[in-house]
């Protein structure tokens, strides 16, 4: 328990001690919600989850796109 | 199949993909290079003592911290991509591609992230060692997970180690050290890397000429030259021998892209390098004809140069484009017709078979044993994706076989600008070491070279970008070699959701590349005394 007091006090300070860090941290916090909850939300669905129910629908769906 | 695709949802998506990598890359190289240039100058201080090396450590350290933080997670756009826009791809691909970027994905976490945060956190907290040792682990760290991706861009390259599951339409792993290991992926990692070290040395060089040329952070600047310009000479020549490395493999594995790289319409023994050329315009009917397809062209003074490069003897035969596309007995070269319809008739074949409802029959069977096939493998199954070009008609396969030579142009001319530029900076960190030893680095008649340092920032970035167009420009149109096609591998879906996605990207990563470029000159023109 106290190793791991340690570990949390010293992320602790080391992000209270920060200067150029804080920016930083904004600027990520900003982009992760904009990348995983915008643009994977409402833009990249994973197209062969969405659209088929079974894998088997979904290897038949591949072939008919590879083969002519 | 050609006349189904809709040619502007591929051009969108490929386009929102290059888009999507160029920029990612632009984050990645320094931080491969950094962290080790950072490590180099961390173990001078823990070996002297001296706390002028703490500090330039720390300012570098500094800079480090705000490349990688800007740039984490830029890459995981690349796998939604996948998901949506390349869905038929990310089948096709299956565990080969899962796999590695399963590892790199736990491996950036943990030894990243642990090790990043003793790196800037732990100054004072832990031992001097045990930091030193977390910056090299956070280096090591970096390019390991490097590797995995570029182990899977490398399968993409030279598909190897795989089985294909005609059940399921997927490839599937059953030799990982195979696809670890091949030599694709090894030339893929060293010569990327290595890339990225170079472009890190350039990075602290031109940043040092600048404090330099303004006379401030005189110590640093020299200091941080020093050991920017011995790491920038060992690892350029280490991308020159790996360069070689690369288009060794290339000749086995994509000799399409080294024709298109050196604009090599015919093939020929003996065959000369070219150091530099300027191509007239060729339509795609001109290609294969004997039309002249130089304006301008100044071969290396060594005879036979690339068929060295490319086989290592220098009578050796390095087949160009005309010989890929229609074949070449006297070499053993089977033309793109007699593939795609060997291409063709693998299809065919997977076709019958997903069409056999009864999986117990002996028809099922025996369909399925063909998949194991020595024969059906190496011999039609292997050129699986040419059947995508197969028409019965011969004029109209004719023009469809043109669709497999990449945009020679753009591949031509990126590889001899990644080319020339490569050497140019060898050059400039010899000069940059000989003057710090010499101590007349400040000195007036050495100026243009501080600004040439600086200049060659940019420059180191446009090469590296180059690097990747070579790759990625000259291996169309497979994302998968030989075995499935941009056209087979996009999703079909609404061009235009794709067009929107461009630029919601195109806006988000500039805002991000201005953040960094400001942020970074600002702590630049604080210098180390100021910044923490």
């Amino acid at each position: 328990m106290i190793w791991l007091k340690k570990i949390l006090n010293f992320y602790f300070e080391g992000f209270k001690n920060m200067t150029v860090g804080r920016t930083l941290w904004t600027i990520i916090l900003i982009k992760l919600f904009i990348l995983f909850v915008i643009f994977r939300i409402f833009f990249f669905k994973d197209y062969l989850k969405t659209n088929f129910k079974t894998d088997k629908e979904r290897s038949n769906h591949v072939i008919e796109q590879l083969t002519h | 199949m050609f006349e189904h695709v809709d040619f502007s949802l591929v051009n969108w998506s490929r386009a929102q993909f290059a888009l999507t990598a160029i920029y990612h890359w632009l984050f990645v190289p320094l931080t491969l290079g950094l962290s080790f240039i950072i490590a180099f100058m961390e173990s001078i201080y823990i070996k002297t003592g001296n706390e002028e090396w703490k500090r330039i450590t720390k300012f570098w350290m500094t800079l480090f911290g705000i490349n990688f933080a800007i740039g984490v997670a830029t890459g995981i756009i690349l796998e939604f991509e996948f998901g949506t826009n390349w869905s038929n791809y990310s089948w096709f691909v299956g565990d080969i591609f899962g796999a590695p970027l399963a590892i790199e994905g736990i491996m950036a976490f943990f030894m990243e992230s642990t090790f990043i945060a003793i790196m800037f956190f732990g100054w004072n907290k832990v031992s001097k060692k045990f930091h030193l040792l977390s910056t090299w682990l956070t280096a090591v760290g970096a390019n390991l997970s490097a590797l995995w991706i570029l182990v899977a861009n490398g399968w993409m390259q030279n598909p190897v180690g795989m089985w294909f599951n005609p059940e399921m339409a997927r490839n599937e792993m059953v030799n990982f050290w195979e696809v670890l290991f091949s030599p694709s992926a090894i030339s893929k990692f060293t010569h990327t890397t290595s890339s990225g070290f170079v472009l890190a040395s350039l990075f602290v060089v031109g940043v040092s000429s600048w404090y330099l040329l303004k006379k401030r952070e005189i110590v640093l600047a020299k200091k941080s030259i020093l050991i920017a310009s011995v790491f920038g000479i060992i690892s350029s020549v280490y991308l020159i021998t790996t360069g070689d490395y690369s288009a060794k493999t290339l000749s086995k594995t994509q000799p399409m892209k080294i024709a298109a790289a050196e604009g090599l319409y015919v093939g020929s023994e003996k065959a000369p390098l070219l150091a530099f050329g300027i191509l007239t315009k060729t339509t795609d009917d001109e290609i294969l004809t004997d039309s002249k397809k130089f304006i301008l062209r100044i071969e290396v003074p060594f005879e036979g140069f690339l068929s060295f490069m490319a086989n290592g003897h220098s009578n050796s035969f390095v087949p160009g484009i005309k010989d890929l596309v229609e074949g070449n007995p006297k070499y053993n070269i089977l033309s793109y017709y007699e593939k795609a319809e060997r291409g063709y008739f693998a299809q065919q074949v997977l076709k019958e078979f997903k069409d056999i409802k009864d999986k117990e029959s002996p028809e099922y069977k025996s369909m399925l044993a063909r998949f194991s096939d020595k024969d059906f493998l190496e011999n039609y199954l292997k050129y699986f994706g040419y059947g995508t070009f197969y028409d019965k008609d011969e004029v109209r396969m004719k023009m469809k076989i043109l669709k497999i030579i990449p945009n020679i142009p753009l591949t031509f001319y990126a590889f001899h600008l990644m080319v020339m530029l490569g050497f140019l900076f060898l050059l400039i960190f010899s000069l940059f070491l000989y003057l710090i030893l010499k101590d007349k680095i400040e000195n007036k008649g050495w100026r243009w070279l501080l600004r040439l340092g600086i200049l060659s920032i940019p420059l180191a970035y446009i090469a590296s970008e180059s690097g990747w167009i070579v790759a990625e420009v000259g291996r169309q149109p497979w994302v998968v070699q030989d075995m499935m096609t941009t056209l087979t591998a996009v999703t079909k879906i609404n061009s235009s959701s794709v067009k929107i996605t461009f630029f919601l990207f195109a806006c988000t990563f500039t805002i991000l590349l201005i953040a960094e470029i400001r942020i970074l000159a600002k702590q630049i023109s604080k210098g180390a005394t100021e910044s923490k």
